[in-house]
């Protein structure tokens, strides 16, 4: 157990500048308690991927990651055969018998890890960040279940590996896919939505030293405007920031219609959006 | 404790989320590591063990207020909790008169309510709310309506209008600002206002469990899940709701079309054969195998857009715009009475809305007086485009089949079904309400390759996921 309570979860994460609101520091919190896997999911660059980042280093894990595709398989996720390796055991040895041979083969000797198997194997305690699982297809995700129900690989030569310590889980997903139901019961669901305009002013004001509280404040409040909007593609939290990035950079001290016209591209990545945008944000709406 | 959360999960299942048994169990083991005088905690605990689903998130809230009213917001809140049914009798049917007394009450309460919206003042915004449920609401003991009702009578008192009006003067100033700054300033008021109404909403549930308890009051609120409304009757929240669902629908959908029958991949790759076997010692140990060319389906989408089906079309068209970045090769047509292509008003980079604008404004769709005639519009389509089809077309159409007592001239849908791989018909209305009045959904039946009622999100869900297209025929069969 590393933390003995939810808000220890949202205070440790702020020393990294991760601000984590009531749900997340919950479940975190819970997943530490009850071993369980989280299965986050929430709209591009709301801090998915950083959040797994964010908990190895406050709880000083090392962080194993495995980025999804469409086309992972076993070799790629659990573990493979060294064949090259073992072919040469096999060429240099003619004194023993095959026997011999075969059995001295299968061994750990040969085994070549990848992450999941590597979580497994971990001597100490690690947190495994399974990146945009919804890009595997749904036959490859029963790979994962095995390893997230049990914490364990079964390898048919050698036998099942249990995992030393008990590891953190992160799978994120984009949500471009529904995930099958045998892999959701087995996690701790997690969605992150864009932060309320208050949280995201304190994200700001930890993630770009020296900004003005009045212009974080007037940041946070564009991109929520922004994200009323019907767009293509919504802000993110990154791009908020970076936006901040630029405005401190142009000395701007308050936005303006002028100075959002002029920067309007670092938020949005659309020439419709961007035009919808700026017209939308200069005209008074209709009550 | 444990009661409640037995009662509060069947209270999800009743409302149509599934939940597990697996994750009862991991719900109850969860509350058991936990401090259960924290109702946000208690909150986010049961939703992610039990709710693994973001649109079931609205039945959750909704079961949680009702279930958990009672736990306290936070643990340090020492503010006590009064207890409601005491002053529901006590103010039963008060405020009911404007007299004098009530009017300098309400006067008050806005006050109240403004200074601490202002100041963000939780506890003072929850003791204003009460006030104002005490003296507005009249809630009266043992009375069957539901929680909008008295929400409604709530807010209609109050008269919100007038404490936005408020809050937007104290916020703008000497109204020295531009149209972008009023346009914040009006933002950040209407979260505020927002904020105020669930806090109201909040608190009338509370009264209303103490005086019915948990089982009738959650029975009164219950509402269907967004995948079981009725695709014809949905508001258009509803439709931009079920928009986030469609998108992963559409991915699938494209996937059960493109999938093989076949085991193997693709012929021997030769080339890679040989060098592979380099490292078995030239033994041919490991063939390779070229990638199978991906089966790439051709779609082409039939949409009714008359005004019987408003709702429906509208739906479809959104479906057939998230259709749209999955086929390379898919072709959508719009018909009334007769038929138009709109493909290209769905290209890339193009937002839904002004897709549909364009279509209503350009695509000749209408032929005589607007009213769907199923009949010509295919003769047309057959006419027109007929000679494209390939055995790699598959062709759904979507639409009530009612044709206005015109010819049906079924067989034309017969022609293009020789000649596509399959026909799809999917259609909007209750499977017993077809081939009554003007439906003529059995005679086109005769011709589909197979034909699905989907009303709900849920239906849609299911045909994608059932869906099994015979293979692609070969030019010989034709």
């Amino acid at each position: 157990m590393t933390f003995a309570a939810p808000q220890n979860v949202a205070d440790a994460l702020r020393t990294v500048d991760y601000l984590a609101n009531e749900r997340i520091s919950q479940v975190v919190f819970l997943a530490d308690q009850l071993d369980k896997p989280v299965l986050v999911e929430g709209p591009a660059g709301v801090g998915k991927t950083e959040l797994a980042k964010a908990v190895a280093k406050v709880t000083e894990r090392d962080l194993i990651r495995l980025q999804c595709y469409e086309g992972l398989d076993e070799a790629k996720a659990l573990y493979e055969w060294n064949y090259k390796k073992q072919l040469l055991r096999i060429q240099s040895d003619v004194d023993h018998d095959w026997d011999t041979i075969s059995h001295d083969i299968f061994s750990e000797e040969f085994l070549l890890t990848r992450p999941l198997l590597e979580a497994i194997r971990a001597t100490s305690p690690v947190v495994l960040l399974i990146d945009e699982v919804d890009r595997v297809e749904v036959e490859t995700e029963a790979l994962l279940l095995e390893i997230l129900s049990e914490f364990q690989v079964s390898i048919p030569e050698l036998g099942t590996m249990v995992a030393n310590t008990q590891p953190l889980v992160f799978l994120t997903s984009n949500n471009t896919r529904e995930l099958s139901e045998a892999l959701k019961r087995r996690c701790l669901f997690l969605h992150i939505d864009y932060p309320d305009a208050e949280r995201e002013k304190e994200i700001l004001n930890a993630r770009v030293p020296g900004l003005s509280e009045h212009l974080a404040e007037q940041v946070a409040k564009v991109a929520r405007s922004i994200r009323s909007l019907d767009l293509k593609k919504a802000p993110s939290v990154s791009e908020t920031i970076d936006w901040a990035r630029t405005l401190l950079a142009l000395s701007v001290e308050d936005v303006d219609e002028g100075v959002l016209g002029d920067t309007l591209h670092v938020l949005l990545k659309y020439q419709t959006d961007i035009e919808k945008a700026a017209k939308e944000l200069t005209s008074t709406p209709q009550p | 404790m444990l009661g409640v959360i037995t009662g509060f999960v069947e209270e999800l299942r009743a409302a149509g989320v599934p939940v597990s048994m697996v994750e009862a169990i991991d719900g109850m083991r969860a509350v058991e590591a936990i401090d259960l005088g924290d109702r946000i905690g208690l909150r986010e605990t049961l939703r992610a063990t039990l709710v693994k689903n973001l649109r079931h998130e609205r039945a959750f809230d909704t079961a949680f207020d009702i279930y958990f009213a009672t736990v306290p917001l936070r643990k340090d809140d020492t503010d006590e909790e009064p207890d409601p049914t005491r002053e529901m009798t006590q103010d039963g049917g008060g405020g009911q008169g404007g007299s004098g007394d009530a009017e300098i009450d309400r006067q008050d309460l806005l006050n109240a309510l403004l200074e601490a919206l202002a100041r963000m003042d939780q506890e003072a915004l929850r003791r204003g709310v009460r006030n104002a449920v005490d003296h507005l609401a009249g809630m009266e003991p043992g009375r069957p309506v539901g929680g909008t009702y008295y929400l409604y009578r709530t807010l209609r008192r109050l008269d919100l209008a007038e404490l936005e009006d408020r809050l937007l003067e104290e916020m703008m100033g000497d109204g020295d600002i531009s149209e972008f700054e009023e346009r914040l300033i009006r933002e950040e008021v209407q979260a505020l206002i927002d904020r105020l109404r669930e806090e109201i909403q909040d608190e009338i549930r509370r009264r209303l469990v103490a005086d019915r308890g948990r089982e009738a009051v959650a029975k009164t609120l219950r509402r269907p899940l967004i995948e079981d409304i009725d695709l014809m009757h949905a508001t258009s929240s509803d439709l931009a709701e079920m928009e986030a669902a469609i998108g992963p629908l559409t991915r699938k959908l494209a996937a059960r079309l493109s999938r093989r029958r076949r085991k193997r991949a693709g012929r021997l790759d030769f080339r890679r054969t040989v060098r592979k076997s380099l490292a078995t010692g030239g033994v041919p140990a490991d063939p390779q195998f070229r990638h199978p060319r991906p089966h790439r389906p051709e779609v082409w989408l039939l949409c009714d857009i008359s005004g019987s089906m408003a709702t429906f079309s509208r739906f479809t068209l959104q479906f057939t715009h998230a259709m749209s970045t999955h086929f390379s090769k898919l072709r959508s047509f719009a018909f009334v009475d007769t038929i138009d292509e709109v493909t290209d008003f769905f290209g890339p980079g193009i937002d839904f809305g002004s897709a549909v604008a364009r279509i209503t404004a350009e695509a000749e769709v209408v032929w005589l007086d607007g009213h769907s005639d199923y009949g010509n519009s295919l003769e047309t389509f057959h006419a027109r485009y007929g000679p494209q089809i390939t055995p790699r077309t598959t062709v759904i159409v979507t639409g009530d089949a009612r044709n206005n007592y015109r010819p049906a001239r079924e067989t034309v849908l017969g022609e293009i079904a020789k000649k596509a791989r399959a026909v799809v018909w999917l259609n909007p209305e209750p499977r017993a309400y077809w081939d009554t009045g003007d439906s003529t959904m059995g005679r086109y039946a005769t011709y589909c390759t197979s034909v699905h009622e989907v009303r709900t999100l849920r239906q849609l869900e299911e045909f994608v996921e059932t869906l099994t297209l015979p293979a692609g025929r070969t030019m010989q069969n034709v």
